[in-house]
């Protein structure tokens, strides 16, 4: 499987930190892929917001891009970047939609572009438990987590094809097989954080971030985490806005789960981006190591 | 506003039904007005229409009070909506398909959140890749509220969250990103449209 | 032969798309046709008259009628051609409505339509042969299938009537789904004490027989004369000796089994008489738990029972009975509302199902009547009540309304504030469907009286808030506004479909069910107990949704059914089945086991095997006949000769 990898703005600016974490996890596990050669924006929310043709047309430059390059598959650590890929390659097998966006292309569409996946699904696809559990060196386990999707990784669901709409646990189970044992069942996980409100409409994401903060706060969860970019600006960068509407001071953690897996493989802490967070997660590295501690002396003392 | 009582026989345009029906394509009249949609919806509080008087308002066939609301700007195209709609029904794309109905008439009823999107895209115009700081700038200029997001700046710049140089793609990518969207504006133009 | 052919206005239904005068006037150009006409409405009185009329005045041998469907008014213009003469079967009947009138637009293509379907008509008629019908003995016994209230009133009312009753239950005890119910609406009366004495009253009937624990496993025959094989479970105690003491119960060690009669709201014990009203008032051992039984080690029950009633060899015993009809009362069960992932998908312990709240509000339930929550066991203070919860969701298919949730989630909010006055309930409701005798003003006094707060709006999401409460996520429609509840418990109105295992049983029984399990009646105005298959009846919530004083009309009506038919000695058979020619059977034996209802066996004729069919057990399906490859079966009234003719016919046009 040739696998193109479709990185996203965000991950060479806000989200830097998934894109380092996201590269040492596939890394460790032997996933490679090679970046699409001159991707570009897949237009976010604003160009669906404007225009399903202009949306379609960023995107499928981008799959053409990736098929050029013999990619049979796209992977992505953004959802908001996949659901616009999908949805695009969806609504070009309409061949009205199709010759419209096709007038903005600088080449004709191809009838057959590649599949788009999330980076998580992909892991979660070519890897079992077992698998992951092998390069595991520092256990999650005891860590309280909070997983937290989004709205976009899971619906529509015949699209984004993420297991159920309303409980996915593809993140429970690759979180698992780091050994987290305290991964906390989040009713909140697809309730939407405020999505890309936060520029023009604060309200709209302090006040779904401050739910979902306060909720995590209430379960004692050590740190929450997510797998969308726009997820963790809101919820990490925007956690005092978020405060601030709910009158209270949040000070929770909030890990992309491909830096709490590079945790568990052992990876370097800069290489991860954590220092890249804006709630320090200093807590969350240091209850990890301290139960590593803790296991490793208790079975010493046994040994 | 409108006159009241509202009279909904001279109030009424079929043909915006349709359309609307074409263009999402989904059947408001299965809408049953249980209201889930607003039950659930992360932007409720901002809407002037919740989302299930939207899917009314549709049913009857009042175009200019749907196309003059504010909620299809504010809906954050989460689809929890479309999720849980009893009669499935995809609310989310009723609501952007009255956006998009109603950029292209030129009513823009919340400015700032027009402004917003183009300023994104227009950096993703110049450089084919969205330029965070470059977005906040121009929107800042344009929506005249400089001092959006002050309060995030120190910590976002000392992380190096935003960068403040653009991510320009190499081989003349953005140039190609470029001509689809001057291809997208001179067809909105050559149409009469708001691009 | 001499054909006279009548086409029917159906008022507009027909005419208004048919030239009614044109199909009747082409009629007259085909073979035999002596005489065609056209007429207002066939099937009224003067109708039926003017054929009549006809028959007597052009000498007629044979009559079609093109009007409807053959479903409704076929037998209706049997007994019209019977009145003047004819043999029933000298008549056929062409679909021009449902067929033509109804399903197309064009006069012109619809009107050549009804020409040709007539003209089939006319060439299978001229092929037809007088039938006769053969009468035969029935055994005036009934079958009642499911003990719920629909079911006890059937069985009541046909023992009443002198007839001997055979009343099946699956479960350890009679009462259905209202043996669970704490009060009834409108009336607010106790479910127990009303529908108790009518269970006492089946137990001691001397006309019925009832089978707990049992199961139908098996059907054959024909009306008046079922063969009906009843699976008597292994209950492992001899319900000879046992005397309901309760001895058993009380020692048994096994304590932790989940209690099916409290809709797990509790626990019990392996051994265990349901509820104190049970009937019969038996105790029984659910082999899964039982230590005995898993473990070979225990024997307890038996060691303290003063009658020595327990037996852990016993195994299913099948019966054999003979009865003459049968009525199905098999109720309903709730849908898997954990489908709701959003409404935490049955993982959070204060959301419960509405049965689940009967019980707790039940006096003889497993708090004793005292509302609690699963969870703490605390007192709530704010009960959230949502409705339609898998009913008229399109999205999980289930359009259907439930029909009596409106009713009992209202009544539930009213007892609510009986148990404990300082609580406030809120329901949310899409529409409040309140149609019974008074249950809008009961729905009303729910409001006004009891301080209800009803918000029109569906719920989005339900999840704990981590304090121990729960916040519901709704909205008011008639506010436009979203709306948030933190409450203590939620109770879902959960939509109904057919009983598990309905579908089985309607294919053993044969008759239809729809999508979701329910019986199709034989008519869904005009023959609304009835179904295809004579003599098979239905009762209550089976049959479609229902609350209980229809289930218990409904019981009555199928009983009413049940006497008419057996006020009869003799029945007669359809003859309209299959007949062996042996001079073209090969003895292949296809036609005996591709029959449904084992109505074709072996014999020897002359010497050589044949195969035979069984006038009184063929259905007259045709399977058979399209199965034989010597075509030496033939199924009167619709032969190869008669069917041929129809097409061949056809293909003239």
């Amino acid at each position: 499987m040739n696998i193109g990898y479709y990185p996203g703005c965000s991950a060479k600016g806000s989200s830097l930190d998934y894109e380092l974490s996201s590269a040492a996890v596939c890394r460790e596990l032997g996933l490679v892929s090679s970046e699409i050669t001159d991707w570009n924006c897949c237009g976010s929310t604003p160009a669906h917001a404007i225009s399903s043709e202009l949306s379609a047309a960023l995107c499928t430059r981008n799959l053409m891009q990736a098929s050029k390059q013999g990619a049979d598959v796209v992977m992505t650590p953004c959802p908001s970047c996949l659901s616009n890929l999908l949805h695009a390659k969806e609504r070009m097998k309409n061949p009205e939609f199709r010759k419209r966006v096709d007038e903005l292309l600088d080449e004709p569409s191809k009838e057959d572009l590649p599949e788009a996946t999330s980076v998580m699904q992909m892991i979660g696809r070519m890897y079992n438990t077992g698998q992951i559990a092998a390069h595991v060196k520092m256990s999650l386990a005891g860590l309280r987590i909070a997983p937290y999707y989004g709205c976009l990784m899971s619906r529509p669901a015949d699209l984004m094809n993420f297991g159920d709409p309303e409980n996915p646990t593809l993140m429970e189970s690759l979180l698992a097989a780091c050994g987290a044992t305290d991964i906390l069942d989040f009713p909140l996980k697809t309730e939407c954080c405020g999505a890309a409100s936060g520029i023009p409409h604060r309200p709209l994401s302090s006040v779904n971030s401050g739910r979902i903060l306060e909720l995590a706060t209430r379960m004692e969860a050590d740190c929450i985490a997510v797998c969308c970019p726009l997820c963790q600006m809101n919820l990490d960068l925007r956690q005092k806005q978020a405060g601030r509407q709910a009158k209270t001071r949040f000070d929770m953690p909030v890990l992309y789960y491909t830096q709490l897996m590079g945790l568990a493989f052992g990876c370097d802490e800069k290489e991860l981006g954590l220092d890249k967070l804006i709630a320090r997660p200093d807590k969350v590295v240091d209850k990890i190591k301290a139960l590593n501690t803790a296991v490793r002396e208790a079975q010493g003392g046994k040994a | 506003m409108q006159d009241s009582p509202l009279n909904i026989v001279r109030g009424r345009d079929v043909s915006f039904i349709k359309e609307v029906e074409a263009e999402s394509g989904q059947n408001v009249s299965n809408c049953y007005q249980c209201g889930n949609c607003t039950a659930g919806c992360p932007a409720a509080f901002t809407y002037d229409m919740q989302a299930n008087q939207v899917m009314r308002a549709v049913q009857l066939g009042l175009k200019d009070q749907v196309l003059h609301s504010k909620s299809i700007w504010m809906c954050l195209s989460c689809s929890t909506c479309s999720l849980r709609c009893p009669n499935n029904i995809d609310v989310a794309s009723v609501m952007e398909t009255l956006r998009h109905m109603a950029r292209r008439e030129n009513i823009v009823a919340v400015p700032r959140m027009d402004k917003f999107w183009m300023s994104f895209l227009n950096t993703v115009q110049a450089f084919g890749r969205s330029f965070e700081i470059g977005t906040m700038v121009l929107y800042m200029l344009r929506s005249l509220r400089l001092t959006t997001d002050v309060d995030l700046a120190p910590s976002a710049l000392s992380k190096g969250k935003l960068g403040f140089k653009p991510h320009v793609i190499p081989d003349g990518g953005a140039k190609a990103v470029g001509r689809i969207f001057k291809r997208y504006q001179e067809r909105a133009k050559r149409e009469g449209v708001r691009p | 032969m001499r054909i006279g052919v009548f086409v029917c206005h159906c008022g507009s239904n027909i005419a208004g798309t048919v030239d009614c005068k044109a199909a009747a006037e082409s009629a007259l150009a085909l073979p035999d046709v002596v005489y065609a006409t056209d007429l207002m409405y066939t099937c009224a009185e003067p109708g039926q008259a003017a054929i009549e009329q006809a028959i007597h005045d052009y000498n007629l041998t044979g009559v079609v009628v093109a009007s409807c469907s053959p479903r409704m008014h076929e037998p209706t213009f049997r007994r019209t051609v019977e009145r003047a003469g004819l043999n029933r079967y000298m008549f056929e009947m062409a679909n021009i409505r449902e067929h033509v009138s109804w399903i197309g637009k064009d006069m012109v293509a619809n009107t050549n339509k009804a020409c040709e379907l007539i003209g089939m008509a006319v060439a299978k008629l001229r092929n037809n042969r007088p039938l006769y019908a053969q009468r035969f003995d029935i055994t005036k016994s009934v079958l009642v299938i499911g003990g719920g209230v629909a079911g006890i009133q059937a069985a009541l009312d046909c023992a009443d009537g002198g007839i001997p009753v055979i009343l099946v239950e699956k479960e350890p005890t009679i009462g259905g789904k209202m043996a669970k119910l704490d009060k009834t609406f409108p009336t607010v009366d106790c479910s127990a004490c009303i529908l108790g004495p009518k269970m006492v009253d089946v137990a001691q009937h001397p006309n019925i027989t009832l089978y707990a624990c049992s199961e139908v496993d098996d059907i054959t025959g024909y009306v008046g004369n079922f063969d009906v094989k009843i699976r008597r479970k292994a209950t492992y105690v001899d319900w000879s000796k046992c005397t309901g003491c309760g001895t058993c119960t009380e020692k048994c060690p096994s304590k932790k089994v989940p209690d099916r009669f409290n809709e797990n709201m509790g626990l019990t014990t392996a051994i265990n008489i349901p509820f104190p009203q049970a009937i019969p008032k038996r105790a029984s051992i659910n082999p899964q738990y039982c230590r005995k039984l898993t473990t070979g080690k225990c024997g307890i029950c038996a060691k303290v029972c003063p009658t020595k009633a327990i037996d852990y060899t016993m195994k299913d015993e099948i019966i054999t009975v003979k009865v003459g009809s049968v009525i199905a009362a098999t109720g309903y069960d709730l849908m898997d509302w954990t489908v709701y992932q959003e409404y935490g998908g049955g993982k959070y312990p204060d959301v419960i199902t509405s049965l689940q709240y009967e019980r707790l509000l039940n006096a003889s339930g497993p708090t004793g009547g005292h509302i609690v929550r699963p969870s703490d066991g605390k007192e709530p203070k704010k009960v959230v009540f949502i409705q339609c919860v898998g009913s008229r969701d399109k999205s999980i298919g289930r359009p259907l309304c439930s029909g009596f949730c409106c009713m009992y989630t209202a009544k539930q909010a009213v007892l609510t504030k009986d148990h404990i006055p300082d609580s406030q309930s809120y329901v949310f409701y899409m529409d409040i469907r309140a149609v019974g005798k008074l249950y809008d003003e009961f729905t009303r006094r729910a409001i006004e009286e009891y301080g209800t707060e009803y918000i029109r709006g569906r719920v989005s999401k339900i999840y704990p808030d981590g304090n121990g409460q729960y916040v519901v996520c709704g909205v008011d429609t008639l506010l436009g506004q979203r709306i948030e509840v933190t409450c203590d418990l939620v109770v879902l109105a959960v939509g109904i479909e057919a009983s598990h295992g309905a579908s089985h049983l309607a294919e053993k029984l044969r008759i239809s069910y729809d999508q979701y399990g329910f019986f199709l009646e034989g008519h869904p105005k005009l023959r609304p107990v009835e179904t295809n298959t004579a003599g098979v009846f239905l009762a209550g919530v089976c049959q479609g949704t229902k609350d209980i004083p229809s289930s218990v009309a409904q019981g009555s009506a199928a009983a009413a059914k049940v006497l008419a038919l057996f006020s009869r000695d003799k029945l007669e058979n359809d003859p309209q089945i299959a007949h062996v020619n042996p001079a073209r059977c090969v003895a292949c034996g296809k036609c005996i086991r591709c029959c449904p209802f084992g109505a074709i066996k072996e014999e020897t004729f002359r010497g050589q095997l044949k195969a035979k069919v069984i006038d009184t057990v063929c259905q007259g399906c045709g399977i058979c006949t399209s199965t034989c490859p010597q075509g030496a079966i033939q199924l009167s009234h619709a032969t190869d000769n008669e069917i041929l003719a129809e097409v061949n016919l056809l293909c003239q046009y």
